[in-house]
């Protein structure tokens, strides 16, 4: 965090100065570890072998806060006796399908109050008509409803407790130490400094970043610190919560106004061919109306999201144009569509501030899927690798392509910056800050709004007079933005429809000032349920500015934080079920006897009226249907989940699985590594041979990537910069005076990294802030490499790029692919080029015996009928 | 020369100290009438904003300093109750993001099986962007998939965005692709 945030470390730095304890656990030492109390080195992608083993620790000793988990949390539900954990399957949980690698996740259900019938997610009725993988991360798991069965004394062997406690059993101290590399010692320092520091009168707070998103199954790890978290109450109060560290500026923006493919604005999702054909098909997926919470009005939200795209187009007899969405049919996410390209299935690209070539994992099959294009549009400030490619590329060096053959056509559109712009960013905690305009862009530059509202007004005049009916979504958009001299559009105006507005009634053309306001029955408009408030009043929510030192902590007058101007969600569990604080230190939102309502430090995320004793009505829904202690009022059960009986597509409880390239074997199953990943076994993609298959000693050591204080992500806003290019001027890669003392690197000198993707150079740094560890009884080399640097001629520095090495496999949650932990060998010296440096990397991959097949089977144990199919990987 | 301004009595270094209550004889009473004619160059902007650091996301606060239309000077804005005032190295490079040598600012064209760029007129790169996206859109379009339930969607055109980029700009792109039907939008937060 140091590192990488190092103007928000300010704040551990404060803590620190007040008595907090700070435990740094990373791969690598840092200016993070440096401040310290004490760093915890890991061996990479071994992380819920160490939070199972925290979590494990909290209920073997009976250390949870059992009020805030017996209240706050699914704790006391009973799940599915169809249920088979991870523990009696050797890894795999019950519903696993090998055909295609995926779960069918029916027995992890709830059971209802009746006992009878399981609690599904709606349209499950139907055998394989289950949520599409893709959808999750929008909208909430879903229930049927929140009438369901629970045992309060926590001792049913079927309920999430019971379970939770089972599956972690396995997951000791001793397992730490031989898959981690972490000692008995810092093991117990870590799990008592976490234990002491909650309760009422303390909490816990985690920080991480893309080191743990960046995996096979990434989402995973952050749940267990989510079940870790909850048991020990520390979710939704302050100095709490698991707080990720985003790299890029307005990267939470970008989500929840995304330019994703499988989301709309406020986590709704893309409706899916088949599943969603109607309004009403798809507002009742992604929220039933007897499921506790606010999803149950997604059609509100979607209703208005509707009117303010395609204004009077949108009526309720066209179902609202509902129709006028383009539907998912599986994936298309970036590297799908990397597929796509390399297939010459894909004719423009848009890069926008973002440079692939450079950034994304394989950067070969990224620039060579690029020579596939017709057409490629680069908007950025510089010319960076993903914009010239063609000519200075590595791929011209080793003669795979040859300019004069490639007939793509790249336009680059310099774009307009931070200082020649308005508008706003989303910053990590949510709080939208809105910047103005200090002066104009210089000659052809432009922001992406002017650029994408130009492109817009130009596609829809060639298409005013289509009647072909796939035209008629563009031509019914709202697309009239007023305009400076300049043709810049107004950003204000564009939040203004962001926010929402009445369209009808005695407000009509006012805005909105809560999302509780908008309706399903096209009254209301708005273009982002979650963000409605920001412009209530009229006002720029997001451009207050009241200095911090005129307020409090919470500086709930500085910007604006969705939704409503929330600084910490589920914050009604700052208070115990009564609705009284936990303790003095901790008080932030308790229930005002007198008054008879929520108040506190911030805006309270509850019903404000709803008081603390309140039954549930299981025949309501919505937030109707939340009692007075359901702090998590966007589950569908009002409860913060220990096991996920919905949302989650490789399985309800976290467990741990290798990496795809792993040089030990899984220590906990004989399943090797997460059996629903996703992956792509292709010639230009090969993988390493894992532990004990044949050729895994040809690549022994791990290699994981990072980032530098000095450069930003792939070096387009910093390789081209003077300052910081003399800052870190050079590729580089550290690694342990053991580590160098076995290969033969020297200090300062040249060493070659060998992945079966690629091999790159970088300058030696032999240091002890990379330490070898003892991992199942055998030693464990990391090399640790940054990844900013790419090979062409315009940066004021350039350098082998780190991500040519990695493979592509993503994380089946979240598609996301795996970036910190895959294994490489290593030579001393300076790499090969041209023809040789591709001959080097075959002959690599010949003595390691590496096929297509390769790393890339997913079951690696026996598993119901499907024995053929279950013989090792290799 | 303004150093060889007479030295009267009033202006002998102790009592200069003593009457600027400078007891130690490092500030005020030391001072060049140099260093005083100095001035910090924010001093000459004609326009403050108060900005957002481009980088990571934890949003500190910029006070962006410009002249005649051009920035001169960026730095912390103490105001903010995330930064207080504070920039890292990159968000103190920041005023090079904006006036380095390595900025491209004109539009550049490389035609098909081009070794070099060109120049190109905004508005015809426009049009012509326009006239593919049509072309892509229309080459893979695809009203249904194979059991006549609508797709509505075209596969031909892709984009990659970073997260640096505005919260309205995406959304008009969001809202602009979706309504061309094209679904393979992806950015950063994928990555």
């Amino acid at each position: 965090m140091a590192e990488c945030h190092p103007v928000g470390f300010q704040w551990v730095t404060e803590a620190k100065k007040r008595g907090a304890r700070i435990i740094h656990v990373d791969p690598r030492f840092t200016r993070t570890s440096a401040v310290a109390d004490k760093h915890i080195a890991l061996r990479a992608g071994s992380d819920i072998v160490l939070l199972g083993a925290l979590v494990n620790y909290v209920l073997s000793n009976d250390l949870y806060f059992k009020e805030y988990v017996r209240h706050y949390t699914n704790a006391a539900t009973i799940v599915s006796e169809d249920y088979r954990d991870a523990e009696d399957l050797d890894g795999l949980f019950s519903g696993y399908n090998p055909e295609d690698a995926s779960y069918d996740p029916t027995s992890w259900s709830y059971h209802s109050r009746s006992g009878q019938e399981k609690v599904e997610e709606p349209g499950t009725e139907a055998e394989g008509e289950y949520a599409e993988p893709e959808e999750y991360g929008a909208g909430g798991p879903s229930l049927k409803h929140a009438d369901l069965a629970h045992d309060d004394t926590l001792e049913d062997p079927n309920c999430v407790f019971q379970l939770l406690k089972r599956h972690y059993a396995r997951y000791t101290p001793e397992m730490v130490e031989e898959a981690c590399g972490i000692s008995a010692e810092d093991f117990a320092y870590l799990a008592e400094s976490m234990t002491q520091n909650s309760g009422r009168d303390r909490t816990t707070a985690f920080c991480y970043a893309v080191g743990w998103t960046q995996h096979a199954q990434g989402a995973q790890f952050i749940r267990t610190a989510a079940i870790l978290q909850l048991l020990l109450g520390n979710m939704g109060r302050p100095g709490g919560g698991i707080i990720a560290l985003r790299g890029h500026a307005t990267i939470q923006g970008c989500t929840d106004i995304p330019t994703l493919f499988n989301l709309l604005p406020g986590y709704l999702p893309m409706p899916e061919a088949g599943e969603h054909n109607t309004l009403q098909d798809y507002t009742g997926a992604i929220g039933s109306r007897l499921q506790k919470g606010f999803w149950a009005n997604a059609d509100a939200y979607t209703v208005s999201l509707l009117k303010a795209w395609f204004g009077d187009a949108a009526q309720e007899d066209n179902d609202y144009a509902f129709g006028y969405l383009p539907r998912l049919t599986g994936a298309h996410g970036t590297y799908q569509t990397l597929e796509r390209m390399l297939r010459d299935e894909v004719d423009g690209y848009f890069l926008v501030g973002q440079n692939p070539a450079v950034g994304s994992a394989n950067g070969k099959m990224q620039r060579l899927a690029m020579s596939h294009l017709k057409w490629l549009v680069v908007r950025d400030f510089s010319l960076i690798e993903s914009a010239t490619w063609w000519k200075d590329g590595p791929e011209i060096e080793s003669g795979e392509l040859r300019t004069e053959d490639i007939e793509t056509e790249v336009f680059f559109m310099p774009a307009a910056n931070h200082t020649e712009k308005a508008g706003s960013f989303t910053q990590t905690q949510r709080l939208v800050q809105w910047r103005h305009q200090a002066v104009n862009p210089p000659d052809d530059a432009q922001s992406e709004l002017e650029f994408f509202h130009e492109l817009g007004k130009r596609i829809r005049a060639r298409l005013a007079d289509s009647d072909d009916p796939r035209d008629r979504p563009l031509q019914a958009l709202t697309w009239d933005y007023p305009t400076d001299e300049h043709g810049e559009p107004d950003a204000e105006a564009v939040l203004k429809e962001i926010n929402g507005s009445y369209v009808s009634g005695p407000d009509q053309g006012k805005p909105l000032s809560a999302f509780t306001q908008m309706r399903a029955d096209g009254s209301t408009a708005g273009g982002c349920w979650i963000y409605t408030g920001i412009f209530a009043d009229g006002v720029n929510q997001a451009a207050r500015r009241k200095p911090g030192q005129e307020q409090d902590e919470t500086a709930a007058e500085w910007a604006w934080a969705w939704p409503a101007n929330r600084r910490i969600l589920y914050n009604r569990a700052s208070a115990d079920p009564e609705g009284k604080p936990w303790s003095d230190r901790k008080k932030y939102i308790w229930w005002d006897e007198k008054e008879e309502r929520w108040i506190g430090k911030d805006v309270p995320d509850f019903p404000v009226k709803l008081a603390p004793g309140t039954k549930s009505d299981p025949e309501a829904g919505g937030p109707e249907a939340l009692a007075g202690d359901d702090p998590f009022i966007m589950q569908a059960d009002g409860k913060g989940w220990l096991f996920a009986p919905s949302g989650m597509v490789d399985g309800p409880m976290p467990t741990h699985y290798e990496p795809p390239e792993s040089p030990i074997d899984n220590p906990l199953y004989g399943q090797q590594s997460n059996p629903a990943r996703i992956v792509f076994p292709r010639e230009d993609n090969f993988l390493a041979p894992s532990s004990n298959q044949p050729g895994s000693d040809v690549y022994p050591y791990i290699f994981t990537t990072y980032r530098l204080t000095e450069h930003h992500t792939a070096g387009g806003m910093s390789r081209f910069l003077p300052y910081l290019s003399e800052l870190q001027p050079e590729m580089f890669c550290e690694v342990s005076p053991e580590f160098a003392e076995l290969v033969g690197l020297e200090n300062y000198g040249w060493a070659t990294i060998i992945s079966p993707r690629s091999a790159i150079e970088a300058k030696v740094l032999v240091t002890d802030r990379v330490r070898p560890l003892t991992v199942g009884g055998r030693r464990i080399h990391q090399v640790g490499l940054p990844y900013h640097w790419g090979t062409g001629t315009d940066a004021v520095v350039e350098g082998d790029a780190a991500n040519d090495l990695l493979g592509i496999t993503l994380d089946p949650n979240v598609q996301i692919q795996g970036s910190k932990a895959a294994q490489c060998a290593v030579e001393p010296g300076r790499r090969p080029h041209g023809k040789q440096l591709l001959e080097l990397v075959e002959q690599y991959r010949r003595r390691a015996g590496i096929t297509v097949e390769t790393g890339n089977r997913r079951l690696t144990v026996p598993y119901g009928e499907s024995e053929a199919n279950t013989e090792e990987e290799g | 020369m303004p150093f060889m301004a007479r030295i009267t009595p009033l202006e002998w270094p102790v009592l200069r100290q003593l009457r600027s209550r400078d007891s130690t004889g490092r500030g005020a009473a030391v001072t060049s009438k140099k260093t005083r004619a100095t001035k910090p160059r924010t001093d000459d902007a004609d326009k403050v904003v108060q900005s957002i650091c481009p980088y990571c996301a934890v949003g500190c606060g910029q006070k962006v300093y410009a002249k005649d239309d051009r920035v001169i000077h960026i730095e912390g804005d103490p105001d903010s109750p995330i930064s207080r005032g504070r920039l890292c190295p990159k968000g103190a490079a920041s005023e090079q993001l904006v006036n380095s040598a390595g900025r491209q600012t004109k539009i550049l064209y490389r035609a098909p099986h081009s070794r070099e760029w060109e120049a190109l007129d905004k508005d015809r790169a426009l049009d012509m962007i326009a006239d593919r996206f049509l072309e892509a859109r229309r080459r893979y379009w695809q009203d249904e998939d194979e059991h006549g339930n609508p797709l509505n969607r075209t596969l031909g055109v892709a984009s990659l965005g970073g997260a640096t980029i505005d919260n309205e700009e995406n959304y008009l792109i969001k809202k602009l692709f979706t309504a061309a039907g094209a679904v393979q939008i992806e950015n950063q937060a994928r990555i």
